[in-house]
């Protein structure tokens, strides 16, 4: 009896030792000392443990006892696992967590770019900002130039970046460059770019010091990608007043494949009768469009699409010819133009991923230019300027790329490296139908190889590191371009970056066919940034010095002699809180260039560069209407502009006249009425849309043109002060998911 | 003597093991019993915490998992700091599919789960995400529904988010009400597979539905 007495006592003590609760608290910190609060302790494997407060501070009681182990882990830093003896004795610990490396708080490279898209945190506009900027007028690059580092210019298409033509600003699609991103250009009149803004759900504009991955582009880069699957299967047909549209985009059952075709028909005739145009239209510009499109997803991981498009267009003007009083220049244009672009990427294995894209394009330019007299009828002066005024060429370019990225994470963090390659097969073909020029037809072999490394040293601080060798058959020449960048968080929401980097560029075909011999122009890029970012607002500072050389001069002779450089400060703002249900966006650039290329007789501003430039942009959705508003105030400072005179003894150019143009200015207006929104039983999603450029009705002069003798200047106006818009836009969405749930009810 | 100590052992070895097999479902009814005063007293972070020990403690019960989530998308939703969301979000999202893995697939609660969090990112910027967070968001419900036509939650839920919409875009009390009216007949004759299962919504629903009169 007396041993079961004993025994039972030592089980009670036993049980009541095994019972007695220890005690453990602490501190959770960073290794600065900063509290983590919200972070989870917990003993391994039991149910024991604790969440921090506030201060990091933290206590629980447990009845465990040995060794055990204890584990921390909070959201943004590594996990923590050490080894803890457990006595009688309450234990305080001292736990230190380090930061994990993550997409969402680590730092990321913003010098140089704007990125617009719904995944990432950077991202200064969504994609539905570029689809909804009041001046854009549904352009892609439009919303591009309500940002820092553009130009406001409007007799050429093209983003003039920082200094930069437009043709240094090069568009790729799903990581491909895209030849004839515009359509061909006309005489005095910027026009669109071809591709739908719906087309893509990412844009990364970048004004300099871009990616390895990219090249051919002095000045920037615009980089977008196309969309994925659509949500779900839907018919959708438009009508406007410039035209006519419709598509079907089918969703497989299973949600992993889709294929879509559009068409539409855009004719500028009955809008052409209403609002009188400067130029005399005596072929009014109608388009036809048509794109295929595909789009699967391979595995969890993978995606491949394929986007097609078909586009006919043509048009004919007829505008006053600069060196007579009684002539006309009548200029008419047919295009043709196929596009097509696949691309797939997959993940493999944890670590690597792949990227295989391939493009081909086919555009077709036939253009005539006739020198007429007041009666519309061919007129033949057979000495200059006019010999030159006519002609009849048809100029043909294709262009097959193939172009692949892999990628391979290192380490556990966000650090990466990539390698890749490129090449693209140009082939272009003018031929002038008249007697005395020559018929050309260039071929280039462009290869280019690339590497990169993103280097997350922590979370605070990253590199980029690329570098690119580009080599093109045509001219047989070579280029080297490193690129560097990096990014320092500053404080909690804001981050500074630099970027340098050379970026090199093929001369334009027409140059290369007078000189084969020429070599890659080139540029530098210096680029200081900071920005600071909360969820409601985005405060950007950009300074920038660029250097230019080996500008191609077309005179005294064809060479690599010229140069330039371009400096600048950048502001850009977004608010979405200050005002209640209102969102607005500010950016100002301030820029001073000189550049001495082409027939310039030195260093001068080039006449599509402004000084100071800024932009407005505001949205507005109002609830009670279902109407979403929409406007964008742009002003530019002058212009220079430039009469270069030829003194044919000395053989020179000199500045004969020059001058400044107006300031700049256009406020854009645009109405997004949503009328079926939110109706769960309405079948059709419609969208009507009003839009109106330069509201205020402001005289806009981009630039003047000389006469051949210099004695007449003629301002380069709009083909109209102001373009009004009036469309209406129903999807038909095909799924019955809200049927169902109705008729549940 | 022998004999009796041999009793006394068996007895405190079986009570003990008794009660390790009962520890689990204490431990859970306990913390179940807080869900509801967690959020008024912003604890459901805490809670969250306190369900993944449970959770990595068992490896092999989906319910630890999946009361994680709901605490964690919770979070994400009652969470003002909208900078913070998405990474709750996202934590809610790992635990919900750890528990679809261990339960085989997912069910009608997992899928009521995975609407939340779609509605949670929804709410960073509606303006841009709607779209795709929107539809995701009642696509789940949806799915919620099919897999199990008794379960009352994708109703009161999609009676929630009519509550939060403007009646412009087709939400407001009128439509609401119906939904939130259908969701508490339910809960009344709703029978959740075990105590461990869940059950929560039906004084929420109650409240929206008392607000909408």
């Amino acid at each position: 009896m007396k041993f079961l007495l004993i025994c039972s006592f030592l089980c009670f003590t036993m049980v009541n030792s095994l019972n007695a609760q220890t005690l453990i608290k602490g501190k959770v910190r960073t290794p600065k000392g900063k509290p983590v609060p919200g972070a989870s302790i917990a003993l391994k494997d039991s149910y024991d443990g604790a969440t921090s407060d506030s201060l990091g501070n933290f206590e629980f009681e447990t009845t465990e006892k040995g060794a055990w182990l204890i584990q921390v882990s909070a959201i943004g830093f590594k996990q923590l696992e050490q080894p803890l003896e457990i006595g009688n004795q309450s234990i305080t610990l001292d736990l230190v967590l380090r930061e994990a490396v993550d997409e969402l708080k680590a730092v990321v490279v913003t010098a140089g770019s704007f990125e617009a898209s719904d995944a990432k945190r950077t991202t200064v506009l969504s994609a539905m900002d570029v689809v909804t900027t009041a001046s854009a007028n549904a352009d892609v690059t439009g919303a591009i130039r309500t940002l820092p580092g553009t130009q406001q210019v409007g007799e050429k298409e093209g983003l003039f970046v920082r200094g930069g033509s437009g043709e240094e600003a090069r568009v790729f699609i799903d990581g491909t460059l895209v030849n004839n991103f515009f359509y061909t250009s006309l005489p005095d009149i910027a026009t669109r770019g071809r591709f739908s803004p719906f087309l893509f759900k990412g844009t990364v504009f970048s004004s300099g010091g871009y990616s390895a991955l990219y090249g051919q582009a002095l000045s920037g880069a615009l980089i977008l990608e196309t969309i994925d699957l659509p949500e779900k299967t839907t018919a959708s047909i438009g009508i406007s007043t410039v035209g006519l549209s419709g598509g079907y985009q089918h969703l497989n059952e299973k949600k992993n494949a889709s294929w879509g075709l559009n068409y539409g028909y855009t004719n500028l005739l009955p809008y052409f009768e209403l609002f009188k145009q400067r130029p005399d239209y005596f072929r009014v510009p109608a388009f036809h469009y048509g794109d295929a499109n595909f789009r699967v997803k391979t595995s969890k991981t993978g995606m491949l699409k394929f986007y097609a498009t078909f586009q006919q267009n043509e048009l004919g003007l007829r505008q006053p010819d600069i060196d007579s009083s009684a002539l006309k220049n009548a200029f008419s244009l047919t295009n043709y133009n196929v596009y097509a672009n696949l691309s797939w990427k997959e993940r493999l294995g944890k670590k690597w991923k792949i990227y295989i894209g391939t493009s081909y394009s086919t555009n077709k330019d036939d253009i005539q230019n006739q020198l007429e007299d007041p009666d519309n009828k061919a007129s033949q002066i057979e000495e200059p300027p006019f010999v030159t005024k006519s002609f009849d060429m048809v100029s043909k370019s294709d262009l097959l790329q193939v172009k692949t990225v892999i990628d391979r994470s290192l380490g556990t963090g966000l650090s990466a490296w990539r390698i890749g390659g490129e090449w693209l097969y140009f082939s272009d073909n003018l031929r002038y139908r008249d007697t005395f020029s020559v018929h050309t037809k260039p071929q280039d072999q462009f290869k280019a190889a690339f590497t990169e490394a993103d280097i997350y040293i922590t979370n605070d601080l990253a590199a980029k590191i690329g570098l690119r060798a580009e080599q093109s058959s045509l001219m047989d020449r070579a280029n080297l371009a490193p690129r560097f960048s990096m990014a320092y968080k500053v404080g909690l929401k804001g981050q500074a970056s630099l970027a340098y980097g050379v970026f090199y560029q093929k001369p334009e075909r027409n140059q290369l066919i007078i000189n084969p011999s020429l070599q890659f122009t080139k540029a530098s890029h210096y680029i200081a940034n900071y920005q600071l970012m909360t969820g409601d607002y985005t405060l950007r500072l950009e300074t920038f010095y660029k250097e230019y050389e080996d500008l191609v001069k077309t005179h005294p002779k064809m060479s690599n002699n010229g140069r330039g450089y371009a400096k600048g400060i950048e502001l850009f703002w977004r608010d979405k809180k200050t005002v209640k249900n209102v969102d607005y966006w500010f950016s100002y650039s301030y820029l001073d260039t000189k550049r001495d290329y082409l027939n310039y007789p030195g260093m001068l501003q080039p006449n599509f560069a402004a000084n100071h430039t800024a932009s407005l942009v505001v949205k507005k959705f109002m609830t009670k209407w279902k109407m979403q508003v929409n406007a964008s105030y742009s002003f530019a400072t002058g212009r220079p502009y430039y009469y270069f005179a030829y003194d044919p003894n000395r053989e020179v150019y000199t500045v004969g006249a020059q001058g400044k143009t107006m300031p700049y200015n256009n406020m854009g207006l645009s109405l997004n009425y949503l009328p079926t929104i939110g109706k769960d039983k309405a079948k059709a999603f419609t969208v009507w849309v009003f839009s109106v450029t330069n509201v205020l009705n402001q005289k806009q002069i981009f630039n003047y043109n000389y006469s051949y003798d210099g004695r007449n200047k003629l301002g380069v106006r709009p083909a109209a002060n102001q373009f009004f818009f009036l469309g209406c836009f129903i999807s038909i969405g095909v799924d019955r998911t809200q049927d169902i749930i109705n008729s549940n009810l | 003597m022998k004999r009796s100590a041999f009793l006394l052992m068996l007895i405190t070895g079986s009570f003990s093991l008794f009660a390790q097999s009962d520890k689990y479902k204490q431990a859970m009814l306990q913390r179940i019993a807080e869900l509801e005063s967690a959020v008024p007293e912003g604890k459901m972070l805490t809670l969250a915490n306190s369900f993944e020990r449970i959770a990595t403690a068992e490896k092999d019960q989906w319910l630890p998992y999946y009361y994680a989530a709901y605490c964690q998308v919770m979070a994400a939703l009652t969470e003002k700091d909208k900078s913070k969301t998405d990474q709750l979000a996202e934590k809610a999202e790992n635990l919900i599919k750890t528990a679809e893995q261990i339960a085989g697939g997912g069910n009608s609660e997992t899928y009521v789960i995975h609407s939340m969090i779609a509605t949670a990112r929804l709410s960073v910027d509606p303006q841009s995400r709607w779209m795709l967070y929107g539809q995701s968001s009642s696509d789940y419900l949806e799915k919620a529904r099919q897999a199990d036509s008794t379960n009352p939650r994708p109703y009161y839920l999609e009676g929630q988010y009519k509550f939060f919409t403007p009646e412009e875009f087709g939400g407001g009390k009128k439509a609401a009400a119906p939904l939130l009216e259908k969701s508490i007949e339910m809960f009344d004759s709703f029978k959740a597979a075990s105590e461990l299962h869940p059950t929560w919504g039906k004084s929420a629903a109650a409240w929206f539905l008392s607000q909408c009169k």
